[in-house]
């Protein structure tokens, strides 16, 4: 390994790199490309970089093999996962099987650079103290998260309240506003519920961790988003929903009362 | 070759009945005629044979052939005798009507001798049948019939003074006389003829006929039913048999159409299924391959935008991106459309979910001096079912029950039971549309939670609207539009004024308009218009019967409900439990069931106790 480079493309659509190529050095950052889960492999072998960004359709090693051999190596640098194949399924799979974040194709240029900004402060972050990453969340049975970006907790009458990670607040550059979903609205896990806009005007969404259908809105903490900032996993729930499956959304997210077990079983159902 | 079809069957099996029946009635009939006639022929030589016995007898006393012979030819000139002739012992002709024959021996093998001189010695006495015999003259083969009448010695023969017959002799001769059979043969011919001819027109009248009902009655409803038959497995599920016959077969096409519409429908879904199973496959493939491209221009084209410079430029881009944004929703909104979603309800015990609801709580409860009795009825039917979610449901109501009976103690009862519901007052009509496909479903009035359905009333300028009530058969519509003439007032769908009054028809019970709109997936839902009225009519709900359901109560003994409390029950965040409960248990628990199609009904009296009662259906 020699110099740190900033960020790995992986994509087998020449477009595809192109484009992000393009908008990443609009950034300011340096990119390097590889047209293949094998090729990115290679490349990992020559260089070390700060973020990659890897599609999931891939013909010769698809996104989800690249992650998994990826931190086999014991690498911890964030991987964003992206797909064209956009549905649920696929962005619950890619933060279980440790993905930094998911992001549907196609997608604008600022969906993109909100994604790679937070990504690359969670590798800074991860240099400087990678024990400050833990994260804070009560250790009761019923809280399960989805990766480092949002969590639920079923409440003892039926109901599930979702909200978003520290982490997440943490690595975007400062919250300026959220904006949620009206009542009544259907939830589909692995699918956006929320944006939260930062103050470098960049929207950042949040994907759903539970499908069901939201009851109550947390308005107050919309509005004062200090208590989203300061007890996100508490006082600064999102939204209360009537879970459609719980078992089954349960069934995908992680458990803090359990995290190296359920993560690793997962692992191995995924990939068989 | 002739097909052996049910009617020509029956009729031939009904004709050769007939022929049977009228060929013996006619035997029979030919018979008795025949045999009538004879008698009659036969009681009339006995009598010619007597009268001539009777007087001949004095002369052959008094010994004057010439009398007898005068006697006998004047009687054998009549038409209907043909010969009368006596012959003695010996078998001499001693007298005839046919004068030619006198003097001559007859054999006594003779068929007018053999009856007496078959036998050695020959008879003396004969029945009176057996004297008349038929037989076939020879010379013409025309037949006669013949009667012997036997002269009996007596005293004045023996004691006469011709001295001609000894005491010894028992029968001194006989009479024999011979009447023609030729008129009566006529008679019978003509007779024979008559009942063969009516017994033909009988068997062919009566086979005509038989021919006709059984075509009308069996033939043409049967061929009617192949021909269906053959048009739906041609696939032609639009064949549709007449069922206004009243009879069994009237009873088949019924099923028969049900059973058409039904297949047709099943059809429909399994199309639909393969359609949505190919479009997933298909969106997949789309999804993928459109949106790499779409990726390369949604990423320029929103990169060029942000270092836009001119308005101009600006605004060009932004179309660029708004439309290609367009596009990305367009694939995304395919793939959610065809994304199969996780089955997550399947056959499950509901007394497992209310055991294991109970065991979470009892231990609390035991703590706080409340029973809970169990009454679940086992192996109930396994109801398609999100176990979990209904475990929730017990326990909501569960610890419901247990506030409401509050810190002095008292029971909960739990009971689970099978029963078997018309569909009236259970069937939840979820969907409504009109002609045009507007939806006709209100959320906003709702009856007992669940939304009903709306419709526009329209008279002389006023207007207003109709709520009904979307259970099946409930009748507690509400209206909010009230009119003395109820034949006047426009009932149309509040979207597009499509008129929703089924023309022609009017209600069985009150005769007023009636309404009609497609309440999928159960067909045509027919409504009286008369506000007291409440006549209701689905021919699909209640051609599928009764429904099962299982039902499970849960009865407290706690502190009730009161009237005011109880129209908010189901609202969410609707409390009195103040900050100890979210008020958001009763509204999970009526969303749950709510999505298991199943129907809850609250009961209460304050101070005494509430009774939940909750039905989901076996099947969904």
């Amino acid at each position: 390994m020699s110099s740190t480079h900033d960020i790995l493309v992986i994509d087998d659509e020449p477009v595809v790199l192109q484009g992000i190529e393009r908008i990443c050095r609009g950034e300011g950052l340096a990119v390097d490309t590889a047209t293949g889960g094998m090729a990115g492999l290679k490349q990992l072998e020559r260089h070390a970089y700060r973020l990659i960004l890897c599609d999931i359709m891939m013909e010769d090693l698809n996104g989800f093999g690249f992650l998994a051999e990826f931190r086999r190596r014991g690498n911890r640098t964030p991987v964003v996962l992206a797909s064209g194949y956009s549905t649920g399924e696929n962005a619950i799979r890619s933060l279980q099987c440790g993905a930094f974040d998911y992001i549907a194709k196609p997608f604008t240029a600022d969906e993109l650079i909100a994604v790679i900004r937070r990504a690359l402060n969670y590798n800074s972050l991860l240099e400087e103290n990678p024990e400050a990453l833990t994260a804070k969340v009560p250790h009761v049975a019923n809280f399960h998260s989805l990766g480092r970006v949002s969590w639920a907790a079923s409440k003892p009458e039926g109901t599930v309240l979702i909200g978003v990670d520290d982490l997440f607040i943490k690595t975007m550059n400062g919250l300026r506003s959220v904006e949620l979903a009206p009542v009544g609205t259907n939830l589909v896990q692995g699918t956006s519920c929320a944006t939260m806009t930062s103050t470098d005007g960049l929207a950042h969404s949040i994907m759903c961790p539970v499908s069901g259908q939201i009851l109550q809105a947390h308005g107050e903490a919309a509005t004062n988003i200090s208590a989203i900032e300061t007890d996100p996993f508490g006082g600064g729930w999102l939204y209360r929903i009537l879970p459609s499956d719980l078992e089954y959304s349960f069934r995908c997210l992680t458990s803090p009362s359990d995290p190296s077990d359920r993560r690793q079983v997962q692992q191995k159902e995924e990939i068989s | 070759m002739i097909r052996k079809t049910v009617g020509r069957k029956l009729t031939t099996a009904v004709g050769l009945t007939v022929v049977l029946i009228v060929s013996t009635f006619a035997y029979v009939n030919i018979r008795s005629h025949e045999d009538s006639l004879l008698a009659e022929v036969e009681r009339h030589a006995i009598q010619v044979s007597q009268t001539v016995k009777s007087s001949t007898e004095y002369d052959m006393l008094l010994n004057e052939p010439s009398r007898i012979h005068e006697i006998i030819k004047r009687l054998g000139e009549e038409d209907s005798i043909e010969r009368i002739r006596i012959m003695n012992k010996a078998g001499k002709i001693t007298y005839s009507s046919d004068v030619s024959e006198i003097g001559k021996t007859v054999n006594s093998k003779a068929e007018s001798c053999s009856r007496c001189h078959e036998v050695d010695p020959p008879l003396e006495r004969l029945e009176m049948r057996a004297r008349t015999r038929v037989f076939r003259r020879p010379n013409d083969s025309s037949r006669a019939l013949g009667v012997i009448t036997p002269i009996y010695n007596k005293p004045s023969c023996w004691t006469a003074d011709c001295h001609a017959h000894p005491k010894s002799r028992t029968v001194l001769g006989v009479f024999d006389v011979v009447m023609p059979l030729a008129a009566v043969d006529a008679d019978l011919r003509v007779g024979r003829i008559e009942i063969v001819v009516f017994a033909a027109s009988a068997v062919l009248a009566l086979s005509l006929i038989t021919a006709f009902f059984v075509r009308r009655w069996v033939s043409v409803p049967v061929k009617q039913l192949v021909a269906a038959t053959q048009r739906v497995a041609g696939g032609d599920f639009t064949a549709a048999i007449d069922e206004t016959r009243r009879d069994e077969l009237g009873l088949l096409a019924r099923s028969f159409n049900h059973m058409t519409r039904k297949i047709s429908e099943a059809r429909l879904q399994l199309v639909q299924s393969d359609k949505l199973a190919s479009l997933g496959r298909l969106a997949a493939g789309v999804a993928h391959e459109i949106n790499n491209p779409l990726t390369g221009v949604l990423t320029y084209s929103s990169m060029m935008l942000k270092r836009a410079r001119t308005p101009d430029e600006q605004e060009d881009l932004k179309i660029i991106v708004r439309e290609t944004i367009r596009c990305r929703d367009i694939v995304k909104s395919l793939l959610d459309f065809a994304r199969q979603t996780v089955p997550t309800k399947r056959e499950s015990d509901i007394n497992e979910a209310i055991l294991r609801a109970s065991s979470v709580v009892e231990r609390q409860l035991s703590l706080s001096r409340i029973v809970i009795t169990k009454d679940l009825q086992p192996n109930l039917p396994r109801p398609v079912m999100d176990a979990n979610q209904m475990e929730q449901v017990f326990m909501n109501l569960l610890v419901n029950a247990a506030d409401a009976i509050g810190p002095e103690g008292g029971t909960i009862a739990l009971r689970s039971s099978a029963v078997s519901l018309s569909p009236v007052g259970v069937v939840q009509i979820k969907q409504a549309v009109c002609p045009k496909r507007h939806n006709l479903i209100d959320g906003e009035m709702r009856f007992e939670g669940k939304p009903s359905i709306r419709i526009k009333a329209r008279c002389e300028g006023q207007e207003g609207f109709i709520h009904i009530d979307p259970m099946y058969g409930s009748a507690a519509h509400r209206h909010g539009f009230a009119s003395d003439d109820q034949k006047r007032v426009q009932f149309v769908c509040p979207e597009c004024s499509t008129s929703l009054v089924s023309e022609g028809r009017t209600c069985p019970q009150c005769g007023s308009p009636v309404l009609a709109f497609e309440a999928p997936p159960h067909g045509v839902l027919e409504t009286c218009t008369r506000k007291k009225c409440g006549w209701q009519r689905c021919a699909d709900i209640d051609a599928a019967g009764n429904r099962e359901f299982i039902e499970i109560q849960v009865r407290d003994t706690g502190c009730g409900i009161s009237a005011e409390e109880m129209l908010k029950i189901y609202e969410p965040f609707y409390s009195t439990k103040g900050a100890k409960g979210t008020g958001l248990g009763l509204s999970v628990v009526w969303g749950i069931i709510d999505s298991h199609n199943g129907s809850i009904k609250v009961e209460s009296l304050v101070g005494k106790g509430t009774t939940f009662t909750i039905r989901i259906p076996v099947k969904p």
